[in-house]
């Protein structure tokens, strides 16, 4: 409740930009194409921001900290030390020594000042060229409550990441997931949600019951998920800063489980098992019945709308195995589009979609893979004893899924890959973690 | 072969013992033990009981195993089912709810499906022995509630299981 109200009032004060900074540079010759092979990380220099007010010392440090993080930890930049630079950054509004930057081999200069008056404070940044001597994009500025100082340095680092790579940001973002204690015979397991770099984890649920898959509403107001509470998997629509959660689906004799948004934030898909016998269905979570979208006598789940909502991609084991299928958003006829060796299963459509995400079984072992959505072009980004269950950061650039390891001891993590398969790491949780979902970009 | 002559002897020990008087089980579980044996007295609620849970678990077997991805029954978990039927016809005070699980090897929605099947398999199984349907109920876990947690065939095995779970026994 206190931490929404908080980042309303951040997102409320957030975007004023400030009219009175240098004019744009369109596009410079300092550029990533993250979408090409291996390249070599983009060194930038990023000395810590300037505190214009006394008591912005400590706050302008850790926004400094945060934004370097959120660059670093896409694999594509690679920070300066300061120890190596020669120019020190006193003033936000003194020219720039390129020749300084261009010495250390900084490409890309970030430079920012911190302001904090009464319950606002203030960041402002600006993004150079060094080689080009020239500033890249204009100076912006955000504003909100102190409490909201890491959303805004995730922002700036957004815009330095948009204007170099020329995709969408994706460091404003939660993820909800599934934090996991003790052993894997007597695990315990509740809702979670955090930033998407493991800040402020808050929990959501205690763990008196099983709970699985949450899944982000479309502009992440709320959660849909798999619970336990009545002894019978359910599905539970959760409002995010309330807290307060009601059970959507609770037909006697039967389960539901794997539920997902559709694009409207309204209707929802998800399995049904009776008899046996699993299948996918849609409903409006505000009422009015649930609608049958297969019926086959095989298992139909883990259904995903792709972005316009007029398709949607599910596994089924149909035709003997776990396979990957789309059909209209409507049901009716289903066209396979997975036909490697192997399993698949989990598809998740991308937010831009152009490719869709998947497990794959195969061999003893587990991937996690993408391929667009005829099927082509499959591609594997991770293997191990057991990855699964990817989701899309919402810019379609990077995919995180969660990892269990091996063994009596084993205990599940979660991590994140871009999708050439690069840069794979750990995410940190406070305890273990499966079934993440990621945001949309936040407002 | 061996198994099932063993169930039958034991069922028809249950016809017999199908004339005592259920329905104390419930909490005196204190006094159950480990059930004696050996020509002792019947201790109510005991594993000797043949009208208790514990009778029920140990020695008619609450579960039957399957094989990979599979949900068909195997012929040693028919003749775990047809004691389980008859112990469920013999003593209707009980409902049950039969819990469907896979192993880890799959993923986590799927393995949700493949536990539904495995407790529906039982579940007809045991109707078409003449349970009522409505005694039964079917709940899947997936790969949530392993009892063997090595990440080898060994524990694999044992995790792919249906356990059929008694309720009830105490009517209102």
């Amino acid at each position: 409740m206190r931490f929404l109200g908080m980042v309303l009032l951040a997102a409320l004060g957030l975007m004023s930009l400030t009219a009175g900074f240098a004019g744009a540079q369109s596009s410079g010759p300092l550029r990533i194409e993250i979408t090409e092979g291996v390249i070599e990380p983009l060194p930038f220099a990023l000395p810590v921001f300037q505190a214009e007010t006394g008591d912005a010392t400590g706050v302008a440090a850790q926004i400094s900290q945060v934004v370097s993080g959120d660059l670093v930890g896409t694999g594509l930049f690679r920070e300066i030390p300061a120890t190596a630079f020669i120019s020190t950054v006193s003033n936000f509004a003194d020219p720039v020594q390129y020749a300084d930057w261009k010495a250390i081999n900084a490409q890309a200069l970030i430079t920012g000042a911190v302001a904090v008056q009464g319950n606002q404070l203030t960041v402002k940044f600006r993004l150079y060229d060094v080689f080009s001597g020239a500033e890249m994009g204009s100076g912006l500025q955000f504003s909100g409550t102190p409490e909201g100082w890491r959303r805004m340095a995730h922002k700036v680092a957004d815009a330095v990441y948009s204007r170099i790579t020329g995709e969408g940001g994706y460091f404003d973002s939660r993820v909800v997931y599934v934090s996991e204690t003790g052993s894997k015979d007597a695990r315990q397991k509740r809702l979670a949600i955090m930033d998407y770099d493991g800040a402020n984890v808050q929990f959501l649920t205690d763990s008196s019951a099983i709970v699985l898959a949450p899944r982000f509403s479309p502009n992440g107001d709320r959660v849909i998920y798999t619970s336990y509470e009545t002894g019978f998997p359910r599905i539970y629509l959760l409002d995010v800063g309330s807290v307060q959660r009601r059970v959507l689906e609770n037909q006697e004799g039967t389960m539901s489980f794997a539920p997902r948004f559709a694009p409207d934030g309204q209707n929802i898909v998800f399995s049904l098992s009776q008899g046996g016998n699993t299948d996918i269905y849609a409903m409006n979570v505000g009422g009015g019945g649930t609608q049958r979208l297969t019926s086959a006598p095989s298992i139909e789940t883990a259904p995903s709308f792709s972005p316009d909502g007029s398709q949607i991609v599910f596994e089924s084991d149909r035709s003997g195995s776990q396979q990957l299928y789309i059909m209209p958003a409507g049901g009716g006829e289903a066209r396979r589009i997975s036909f490697g060796p192997g399993r698949y299963g989990t598809p998740v459509w991308s937010p831009r979609g152009d490719l869709i995400a998947f497990t794959k079984q195969n061999g003893g072992r587990f991937h996690i893979g993408v391929m667009r959505t005829d099927g082509a072009e499959e591609r594997l980004l991770t293997a191990s004893f057991l990855d699964e269950g990817p989701t899309w950061a919402p810019n379609g650039r990077v995919i995180m899924f969660t990892r269990e390891s091996q063994g009596a001891s084993g205990s599940s993590t979660l991590y994140s890959v871009d999708i050439s398969g690069r840069n794979l790491r750990p995410v940190r949780t406070p305890d273990g973690g499966s079934d993440p979902s990621w945001s949309p970009l936040l407002k | 072969m061996k198994p099932t002559a063993k169930i039958l002897l034991l069922v028809a020990g249950l016809a017999l013992a199908a004339c005592t008087n259920p329905g104390r089980f419930g909490a005196d579980g204190s006094t159950g033990g480990v059930g004696g044996g050996s020509g002792g007295a019947i201790v109510p609620g005991s594993a000797n009981d043949p009208t208790s849970t514990a009778y029920f678990n140990q020695t008619i077997g609450d579960r039957v195993l399957f094989a990979v991805d599979q949900s068909d029954l195997t012929p040693e978990g028919r003749a775990v089912l047809d004691g389980q039927s008859s112990w469920l016809l013999t003593n209707t005070d009980f409902t049950a709810i039969i819990e469907g699980h896979a192993d880890e090897q799959g993923t986590r929605e799927y393995n949700v499906g493949l536990g539904a099947r495995r407790a529906n398999s039982v579940r007809e199984y045991l109707i078409s022995k003449g349970v009522a349907g409505n005694r039964l109920r079917t709940v899947s876990y997936g790969k949530e509630r392993p009892i063997e947690i090595c990440s080898n065939e060994a524990c694999y095995a044992k995790n792919r299981r249906a356990v059929t779970v008694l309720a009830g026994g105490l009517t209102g």
